[in-house]
């Protein structure tokens, strides 16, 4: 948990000075510019996308329409949030070409209404600690469990839990209110309960509790 | 006001990002107190958004931010941004 992409080491200052001397012609420092959002840009597309190669062409995309619409960028809106907008909007355009292709179904973007919004009952839980994430099959369950959400569910788990962006950036980048992203993050949360509870069960380390309830 | 569990779970989001008022919170507390069902609940959901938020779950592929930075090089050096 890097928190990377809200990080204080670029400051809004910082950032608008960086863009204006780009603009003046210090093109080089582009590069320098986008590295803190570089990850959040590709796990938007994936998450869009579902797909590592299309991901990662959407994001050069992406990139190079960000460079090329720097100068649009206002001091407003944070850097990231801009950045994630523009990320997305490509990723929404990949998926309409892709939807005009007949092999692959369109997948509804929008889908608000059907869902089950009960957690799993369970009556103990035992912790899964960051370290079981060392291992491929946990993350691969965890994958599996986000890219199977309705898209509107995915991209807010995507900003507010994995980006960890904060509730209003994530209204920001997808253009609705603070209150419907609280609305769509805490069913997104629930559904991933109901669906990892039983997977994760079998990555929480073993009791430690020996014969006659010691602690072995 | 003493609350159940199904209106406990709905505050189970709200309640991990320390979004529901002082008063609320000290309902849901003591109901958590008595009830192994909720805090379950809320445990696991915890641990769920604790571990999607690790850098490992989502890994950039090897080598995107060099073939990300080669393809910029040549767009940086034909074009100074749209003015």
């Amino acid at each position: 948990m890097t928190g990377e992409i809200n990080s204080a080491a670029i400051g809004r200052e910082a950032t608008a000075d960086v863009i204006a001397r780009i603009l003046a012609g210090e093109t080089q420092l582009f590069h320098e510019l986008i590295k803190p959002v570089e990850r959040a840009v590709f796990v938007m597309l994936f998450m869009l996308l579902r797909n590592e190669t299309d991901a990662e062409d959407a994001a050069q995309e992406a990139f190079i329409k960000i460079y090329r619409n720097l100068k649009n960028f206002r001091g407003e809106a944070k850097f990231s949030t801009w950045v994630l907008t523009i990320a997305r909007n490509e990723g929404l355009g990949w998926l309409r070409k892709r939807s005009s292709r007949p092999e692959e179904p369109l997948e509804p973007v929008l889908d608000e209404s059907h869902g089950d919004f009960t957690p799993a009952l369970l009556t103990d839980w035992r912790e899964v600690p960051p370290e079981a994430l060392e291992r491929k099959e946990l993350r691969d369950c965890l994958h599996h469990a986000v890219l199977s959400l309705p898209p509107i569910y995915r991209e807010v788990v995507q900003l507010r839990d994995i980006d960890e962006l904060d509730v209003q950036e994530t209204a920001d980048v997808l253009g609705i209110t603070p209150g419907s992203v609280k609305v769509r993050l805490h069913r997104a949360r629930i559904m991933l309960q109901k669906e990892l509870v039983p997977v994760l069960k079998g990555f929480a380390p073993a009791s430690r509790r020996g014969w006659f309830g010691r602690r072995g | 006001m003493k609350i159940d569990c199904k209106h406990v779970w709905q505050y189970i989001s709200a309640y991990i990002d320390g979004d529901v008022d002082a008063s609320l919170r000290a309902e849901i507390d003591r109901h958590l107190e008595h009830c192994e069902i909720c805090s379950a609940i809320l445990d696991s959901t915890r641990n769920v958004v604790v571990l999607m938020a690790d850098d490992r779950v989502f890994e950039i592929p090897a080598g995107f931010s060099d073939r990300l930075h080669r393809r910029l090089d040549a767009v940086l050096a034909e074009n100074l941004p749209d003015s």
